[in-house]
């Protein structure tokens, strides 16, 4: 056990490994890149979805049952069966992870929408705001910090997915997991694992940092 | 993409035990997490300096990709059904201590107030009046722990072990979808049909909650 972590260091730190095609520094920027757009082409479809639906009150049902759908969906399944109907692409995989984030992003603006204080949406109304204001500037500032929630948890449900890009024969920090189980590299096996969880992690530190910053002023629903 | 039927029919036996090791899988782990999560949550229930840490420490495992977890998990356990069920409990372990806890604290400081006035111990308190009260919210957390298992026993198909997962990499290699869409749907179906099976649990197990609904 200890020979292995003594490997694994000397695996993380070494310096060839870090540069070149097949090192550290462009795997990681490969996993961010998929990672990163995956989660923005997910929030562009499910932020509206659900500030539309806790704005309605109108397809309330659909927003709960995908919550449960999205938890239920095997990814791996997904991305292979997109894989064997498109072909080699990254399609399959940014369209696994997008389904993925999606449910995650919708049902925490949702829920941040109804959490809403209806007198305070009432108020509002009273006071002559339109649909759209209210909506832009009193529910969603309200609902904002679990939409925030909604979206730390899809970003990291999607660096963890992202690992099976590789899988399907392309980039990213899963090389490392996948070359290694193939190779029987232990060390190599490892080394990708903990490097795919200590983005997942910093990236969440990241954005709670951000949402801490953003507000400050506001007791969090969801400390 | 179509689906060849021939190909179920020749393999539903396969299909049974994959599916049978599937749901092993994913109910060993809920389980697993509810005999670990309750006493925990009790602890951070009633003591609340350790309460912060314990759901902070959870929501860190969380955050950790579960391939990676399963990985990790390879130099103690091995490619073994072990680590499948080690990785996939980690995993219960938020939702359901997290719940658990919220659950507890639903319950009225009166009721518990009510029960100490009457004499009942702490310890009977607790499995009497607190948990059962507390029940809705830790079944909800049951319920996501439980879909979300089985959803993740498939990831656990790159260490050699993943129930249904075995027909993804079955159809990928070959490059035959059938597998691949049988998969999904099983566990999509398996999901669907334990979520629904929990509510009926929840239905019987708490009957106040049905007078209060329809009132």
């Amino acid at each position: 056990m200890y020979e292995l972590f003594k490997d694994l260091g000397a695996w993380l730190v070494s310096g060839d490994q870090w540069t070149g095609p097949d090192g550290i520094g462009h795997r990681l920027v490969e996993h961010l890149q998929y990672s990163l757009l995956a989660t923005l082409v997910a929030a562009a479809i499910a932020l509206p979805v659900g500030l539309l639906i806790g704005h309605t009150g109108r397809g309330a049902f659909v927003a709960i049952n995908l919550a449960s759908f999205g938890r239920a969906l095997p990814t791996v399944g997904l991305v292979v069966l997109v894989f064997l109907a498109s072909g080699l692409s990254m399609w399959p995989v940014y369209i696994a992870l997008v389904a993925l984030a999606v449910p995650s992003i919708v049902t925490n603006t949702y829920a941040g929408m109804t959490a809403v204080d209806p007198e305070v949406r009432d108020a509002a109304r009273g006071q002559g705001m339109r649909a759209h204001q209210v909506l832009l500037q009193v529910e969603l500032p309200l609902a904002l910090p679990l939409i925030m929630t909604g979206l730390r948890l899809a970003l990291i449900q999607v660096v963890a997915t992202a690992t099976i890009a590789a899988y399907v024969s392309f980039g990213g920090l899963g090389r490392y997991v996948f070359d290694g189980l193939a190779q029987r590299d232990l060390v190599q096996v490892l080394g990708g694992a903990v490097l795919v969880a200590v983005v997942a992690v910093v990236l969440d530190l990241a954005l709670a940092g951000l949402q801490r910053a953003l507000f400050r002023h506001r007791p969090s629903p969801q400390a | 993409m179509t689906v060849d039927w021939s190909w179920i029919r020749d393999h539903t036996d396969d299909l049974t035990t994959l599916t049978l090791a599937h749901l092993q899988a994913a109910l060993s782990a809920v389980a697993l997490g509810l005999l670990i999560s309750l006493p925990l949550a009790v602890v951070a229930h009633r003591i609340r300096p350790l309460r912060g840490l314990l759901l902070g420490l959870s929501n860190v495992l969380f955050t950790i990709p579960s391939i990676a977890v399963f990985v990790l998990l390879l130099p103690v356990s091995g490619l073994t059904r072990t680590t499948t069920v080690i990785g996939l409990t980690i995993y219960t372990l938020v939702v359901l201590l997290r719940n658990t806890v919220e659950g507890l604290d639903s319950v009225p400081a009166k009721t518990k107030e009510a029960a100490k006035a009457m004499g009942t111990r702490p310890l009977r308190t607790l499995l009497t009046v607190e948990l059962p009260l507390a029940l809705p919210v830790i079944m909800a957390g049951v319920r996501i722990a439980t879909v979300m298992s089985i959803s993740l026993v498939s990831v656990a198909t790159y260490i050699g072990d993943g129930g249904l997962g075995q027909l993804f990499t079955d159809g990928f290699q070959r490059n035959f979808p059938t597998p691949v869409i049988v998969g999904v749907v099983l566990t999509l179906l398996l999901a669907l049909v334990a979520d629904a099976l929990l509510v009926t649990l929840q239905y019987v197990l708490t009957p106040w909650t049905r007078r209060r609904r329809s009132a």
